[in-house]
């Protein structure tokens, strides 16, 4: 194969980064030379245990993409072999044209895919760019984890994020948390797609979502990936509404693919778009969240709400959830691990909702078994959203441990 | 130097620094016979009838002390990274062109880094005590004349009572004295809790000079060192510098992953049984164990119940716990932030100060480890056979010392809180690179990513396998960690030995080889 160099002025590709707090991250330099073979320098922290084993992943990576005389520098915090590897394919990527994608071993336990009515009551975001997070994130018991690629990652790092993120859906253990991605707006977010559909994503946020024809656009490219990939479980969407055009059009968003799943709502630019501050009380996002959980379950689907910042203050956490869930949220964002056993905990039915729900979910039983047409449990007849909602509560009373 | 192998497989010499050694047994196995050292009998009359043994300068009192080469110098390390002391006496004796000393503090700690040009120019020989951080770094690179002697703290109490280490002079800071050498740590300037590290050097030395910043009028109350065995007093602007001494606060960890494995061990220690009416337990200082901590605390609370005792580092959490009633004594080994310094001060007779030979000395009627529930401990590595190691890296550096740590593992109890990796490194293996303790002695292993215990204790997994908690085999703990972080290469290891690994009976369990650089 012939390397075909980018015809431009950039002689030394970087990514990565390698300050002190950047833990089981590297930064790598490329530059590529036209005789010599390979000169690796490596400085690490872990050099004397990885240095070997560093230098065979550079090679390797290099051979897969035809690279013959190259000096590369890396300095390394720790990073597991699938992060360098990223790091330098996105090096490669500054200073080669290829479609050559380097992964990792896929674990067999991020193949599997996500059912609809699975529970989201929390999320924990993730930096897509920052792989410290992502190693011990599934390990806190949340209902989900997202990679973002969105608000969280430097604009000049959208590309390299991109493939570490695609490389951490392998080689990362989430301990069974649905592995969500947030894609970028537009094209760039199609881009996302194209990395991340492939690697058994079981769930894509797509971020100010406005219109049902945005997300038929993704919904569309989607699908063409999962055929071309054979990607046999379904993919589905979360849009997140996050202006006044988006929470006037939420019911149609909602309805517009039998793969949204979910409604999410993010206060931060809904208030902005409105032109007012966002309060601890909420009052002036009241009717766009309403708004919200009633477009989700007109169509069936859930609500979920936006994070909670303070993350220094679990009483006001708690709170603020007793209160999404009074409004009719399912789910809530977090932005740090210790946010999700108190969004559980606030989410968990309590006592005597679970006592009422049991009576009725033991008659329902009991009807059935006999064949009987209505549910009674006394001398009161239960309609089915009632027995469907005491279901839902046994469900939710059943998980709180994780 | 002649090597054999001992109990737990390791190649350990017979010799060191030209004294035979015993090779370790086994637990239990090494029996001494014969009586326990002791210095030379003195007499009152030798001695100031006023009680006022003061001597205008340290240079004075150690030359009065007769110091000259090949001496044993002792210090202890109740001013931890603040001491302003220790070094003091080894450039005095380079002044005074002495050579070959040994240096054999209860613990070192980064500010002793200057000794290191004593080590270079030969006024030091050799350290036996603990060597951390820059220290470790000298002593694994080979540059050190003598081999290094690392022992618990245990160890060392049984090392000089038992007559292995022989000391010439004991120098003692004391933050609160009396011109006739009694001594505490409660007050002054320096005030560092209690001085329990340095009850073994004022009754073994020959010669005994306590350093204090705050003289006050005899007595001074309580004497946690008796002026009876002290030969002089020594008068001195600073012996510390406080804030290095003891922290304003001792902090819990935010760290998510590390509050994980704190809440896993809490768990793990309610699921078995462990916190019960009565029970006792142990910990550290560090962000990890203070976490822990409040987890029993909270525990104890709800259920209205009451620890007996806790022994060792006391810390605000320890002092919370005492003074809400949920732990009715607190045996204070080392004194760790400002408020557990006011505790001991005002809670006297539920917080007293207690020595390491209380505690943890092996050649004794007994000790108080073997009576605890709960022990608390960490680890840089542990194998597959719950071998632990706490003085080197993977790497082969040897940076901290063993502390209590060996003596800790004979709780009725021991759990190892540690992460399953650290910066790619993982900390559970196939073989500790320096076995500090053998693996029949730790009984549970707790990581983020599941819990492994000593198949040994058939009792504790019994109490837990329906508890829900994330039960898994050390293997498979290993394993997770090397699918995570690759298996690391083992490091080039000279074959000098740079340091020897006593066990609490004074055998030698390991040594520590050189890192080639």
């Amino acid at each position: 194969m012939t390397l075909i160099t980018k015809e431009h002025k950039v002689k030394t590709a970087y990514a990565g980064q390698h300050e002190r707090a950047d833990r089981s991250d590297c930064m790598i330099t490329l530059s590529l030379k036209k005789s010599g073979g390979f000169d690796i320098t490596v400085n690490s922290k872990v050099k004397l245990l990885f240095e070997k084993a560093i230098r065979e992943t550079i090679t390797n990576v290099m051979t897969a993409f035809s690279i013959e005389h190259a000096k590369v520098i890396i300095d390394d915090n720790g990073a597991p072999d699938y992060v360098i590897t990223a790091r330098l394919e996105a090096c490669i990527k500054q200073l080669v044209d290829t479609n050559i994608c380097y992964l990792p071993e896929m674990l067999k336990q991020n193949i599997t895919g996500t059912k609809k009515e699975r529970m989201r009551r929390s999320r924990l975001y993730l930096p897509g760019n920052t792989p410290k997070l992502s190693l011990n994130a599934g390990l806190h018991g949340g209902d989900a984890i997202i990679l973002d690629l969105e608000d969280s990652v430097a604009p000049d790092r959208k590309d390299e994020a991109r493939i570490l993120v695609r490389n951490s859906l392998r080689a990362v253990d989430f301990y069974g948390a649905e592995r969500m991605v947030r894609i970028n707006q537009g094209e760039r977010g199609l881009k996302d797609l194209d990395a991340v559909i492939p690697q058994h994503a079981n769930l894509i946020l797509l971020p100010k979502c406005e219109t049902a024809k945005q997300l038929l656009k993704v919904d569309k490219r989607i699908y063409d990936l999962r055929k071309e990939y054979k990607i046999e479980h379904e993919v589905w969407i979360m849009p997140i509404i996050e202006s006044a055009l988006g929470v006037i059009n939420a019911f149609d968003i909602a309805g517009a693919s039998m793969n949204v799943v979910a409604l999410a709502i993010g206060l931060e630019d809904y208030t902005a778009d409105i032109g007012v501050p966002r309060t601890p009380e909420g009052k002036e996002s009241f009717f766009a969240r309403s708004m919200l959980v009633n477009a989700a379950k007109a169509n069936g689907i859930q609500a979920i709400d936006s994070v909670f910042s303070d993350v220094s203050d679990m009483d006001a956490l708690y709170e603020n959830v007793l209160e999404s869930k009074s409004l009719g949220f399912d789910g809530m964002g977090c932005i740090h691990p210790r946010q999700i056993k108190v969004i559980h905990d606030a989410f968990a039915p309590t006592e005597k909702e679970i006592e009422k729900a049991q009576k009725i979910v033991d008659a329902f039983k009991e009807a059935e078994k006999k064949g009987l047409g209505v549910v009674s449990v006394g001398s009161k007849m239960i309609d089915p959203p009632v027995v469907k909602r005491a279901l839902r509560i046994m469900e939710l009373a059943s998980k709180q441990d994780r | 130097m002649k090597m054999v192998k001992n109990a737990v497989g390791r190649m350990v010499p017979t010799e060191i620094n030209g004294e035979k050694v015993v090779p370790f047994m086994g637990i239990g196995k090494y029996r001494p016979t014969g009586k326990t050292h002791a210095p030379t009998i003195s007499t009152a009359i030798d001695f100031p009838a006023d009680g006022d043994k003061r001597i205008p300068s340290l240079k004075e009192a150690l030359i009065r002390s007769g110091l000259k080469d090949d001496m044993v110098i002792s210090t202890h390390h109740h001013l931890r990274n603040g001491d302003l002391v220790a070094n003091q006496i080894f450039d005095i004796a380079a002044e005074l062109g002495v050579k070959n000393l040994v240096w054999v503090p209860s613990a070192s700690f980064p500010c002793h880094k200057d000794i290191i040009k004593h080590l270079e120019s030969g006024v030091v020989h050799h350290i036996e005590g603990s060597m951390n951080g820059p220290l470790g770094k000298f002593t694994s690179e080979g540059k050190m004349k003598g081999t290094a002697v690392l022992r618990s703290h245990g160890g060392r109490y049984q090392a000089i009572q038992d007559g292995e280490i022989q000391i010439d002079i004991a120098v003692l800071a004391a933050p609160t004295a009396d011109p006739f050498g009694n001594g505490h740590g409660l007050d002054g300037p320096s005030a560092c809790g209690g001085l329990g590290y340095a009850l073994a050097d004022y009754r073994y030395a020959e010669k005994v000079i306590v350093v204090t910043d705050n003289l006050i009028k005899f007595p001074c109350i309580p004497m946690q060192i008796e002026g009876n065995f002290v030969d002089y007093v020594v008068e001195m602007d600073k012996i510390g510098i406080p804030e290095l001494i003891v922290s304003g606060t001792t902090q819990i960890t935010k760290s998510p992953d590390r509050l994980l494995i704190a809440e896993l061990t809490a768990k793990f220690c309610d699921a078995a049984g462990l916190i019960k009416d009565g029970f006792s337990f142990q910990m550290g200082a560090g962000g990890t164990s203070l976490a822990i901590g409040i987890y029993f605390h909270q525990m104890l609370k709800e259920r209205q119940i009451k620890a007996r005792f806790a022994v060792g580092g006391s810390t605000q959490y320890s002092t919370k716990m005492l003074e809400d009633g949920c732990l009715e004594y607190m045996l204070d080994g080392q004194t760790f932030d400002l408020e557990a310094v006011r505790s001991m001060r005002e809670n006297r007779l539920q917080h007293p100060d207690i020595s390491i030979f209380h505690a943890y000395d092996y050649h004794a009627k007994g000790n108080f480890t073997t009576m605890m529930d709960v022990m608390i401990l960490g680890a840089t590595e542990v194998d597959v056979n719950f071998n632990g190691n706490v003085v080197t890296h993977s790497d082969g550096y040897m940076l901290h010392g063993i502390g209590g740590w060996q003596n800790c593992l004979f709780a009725k109890c021991t759990i190892l809180p540690v992460p399953l990796f650290r910066n790619r490194i993982p900390i559970i293996c196939d073989e500790v690179t320096t076995l500090v303790g053998p693996g029949e002695l730790v009984d549970v292993i707790v990581t983020e990513r599941g819990i492994a215990i000593n198949p040994k204790r058939q009792d504790l997994i019994d109490k837990v396998k329906d508890s829900g908690l994330p039960l898994k085999t050390i293997q498979e703990l290993k394993e997770e960690a090397e699918r995570i972080c690759g298996k690391p290469q083992k490091p080039e290891l000279g074959d000098k030995v740079v340091a020897a690994i006593k066990w609490v009976d004074g055998t030698v369990i390991d040594v520590v080889r050189e890192v080639k650089t």
